[in-house]
């Protein structure tokens, strides 16, 4: 019981954070957590297999692929906090604390047995006893599990598949499409600007400053964009230029503020 | 040992699945809680099992682990497929069929 007193409270607060998490990573992490701490628990049940399984199939295989189509589908996918129904989440709280409350009361009013023990039925191990069921008494059961697999896998296969229809875009074609788009829309057949350039650091999260002194959103990465990664270095750095510049100013002569108006016209 | 914390714990998590299939938006963390409520009646299964003196909630729950696996291979398959059509994960974008 010592392990059920120390994990059921991490359990808990894991699956807790997973209604409150903003980000889809942060929550495959902590359902990773509630799934150990299951697996550990099966262990102290006496339930040695299903422990090595959960281990292997819950968080080896499925949050893994949890993890992968995270992945794929990318960080943009963070939830919207626009309710469509109105007072949607208060309801589903209100309606769920409802149900937890009719579960716990019914549950504490059953007169549960004594506990019986598998002492006995896993006399000759807990896997040996668990094939002995799996093949005699649930044989269609497995046998019907086997088509199941076969039909997702197939089902995956389908659906995950794109056919492609146009044929790829090559060098000439990209050079040939990028020409009539800028004939047609005036698109800058170019690449696009990099970043960093008139910054006061050369990064990758930091934008490009236009002529005028305004970030260009071309030159981030669009994924920076979604993170919300970037920083900014377009107002407060030309700011923190000046009061730089000025402090030199007081110490020396008037010279260096022609020097700062230049750095200002240049940003 | 006594059977009645399992229970109650197997109950919260399957509630606080339940709260969070109602409540979160993107497709991806509903499919996570219904995996929660999977894993908490899985407990439930080997408690009863323990409870009981015999495997078959053992083998219960392993079938459970088997048709939740087919279940997500399949179910993030038609997730990919809705975010490459439409540009996005969220359950409430995908109401075609609504109208």
């Amino acid at each position: 019981m010592t392990v059920f007193w120390i994990l059921a409270p991490i359990m808990v607060l894991a699956a807790l954070c997973i209604l409150f998490v903003r980000k889809a990573v942060h929550a495959a992490l902590l359902l990773a957590v509630v799934m150990m701490s299951l697996a550990m628990l099966y262990a102290s049940l006496d339930a040695p297999f299903l422990f090595a399984v959960q281990i292997i199939v819950y968080t080896g295989a499925i949050l893994m692929l949890f993890l992968f189509v995270l992945m794929l589908v990318g960080v943009d996918a963070s939830d919207s906090v626009v309710e469509t129904i109105r007072g949607q989440r208060l309801l589903a709280t209100v309606l769920g604390l409802v149900f937890g409350a009719t579960l716990v009361i019914g549950l504490s009013q059953v007169t549960w047995g004594t506990v019986v023990g598998l002492d006995e039925a896993n006399a000759g191990g807990n896997v040996p006893a668990l094939a002995n069921l799996l093949f005699s008494k649930y044989i269609f059961a497995f046998e019907a599990t086997s088509a199941l697999l076969i039909t997702a896998a197939v089902g995956a296969m389908v659906l995950a598949h794109r056919e492609k229809l146009t044929p790829k875009e090559k060098q000439p074609e990209a050079a040939a499409r990028r020409m009539r788009e800028y004939a047609e829309t005036g698109r800058h057949p170019g690449p696009l600007p990099a970043p960093g350039v008139f910054a006061r650091h050369n990064a990758v999260d930091t934008p490009a400053l236009l002529p005028d002194g305004s970030p260009s959103q071309e030159s981030i990465s669009r994924v920076l964009a979604a993170r919300g990664t970037i920083r900014s270095a377009s107002v407060d750095d030309v700011d923190d230029v000046q009061r730089q510049l000025s402090a030199t100013e007081s110490s020396e002569s008037s010279e260096s503020s022609d020097r700062a108006d230049e750095q200002e016209d240049g940003q | 040992m006594s059977t009645e914390p399992y229970i109650l714990l197997s109950a919260i998590l399957f509630t606080i699945g339940s709260v969070g299939v109602l409540v979160r938006r993107n497709a991806i963390v509903v499919f996570m809680c219904i995996e929660l409520m999977l894993n908490a009646s899985n407990l439930a299964l080997v408690t009863f099992a323990k409870a009981n003196g015999n495997l078959d909630g053992q083998i219960a729950a392993f079938f459970v682990m088997v048709v939740a696996a087919a279940e997500v291979v399949v179910g993030l398959a038609i997730i990919m497929t809705i975010f490459r059509t439409r540009r996005s994960a969220s359950v409430d974008d995908a109401s075609l069929l609504k109208y």
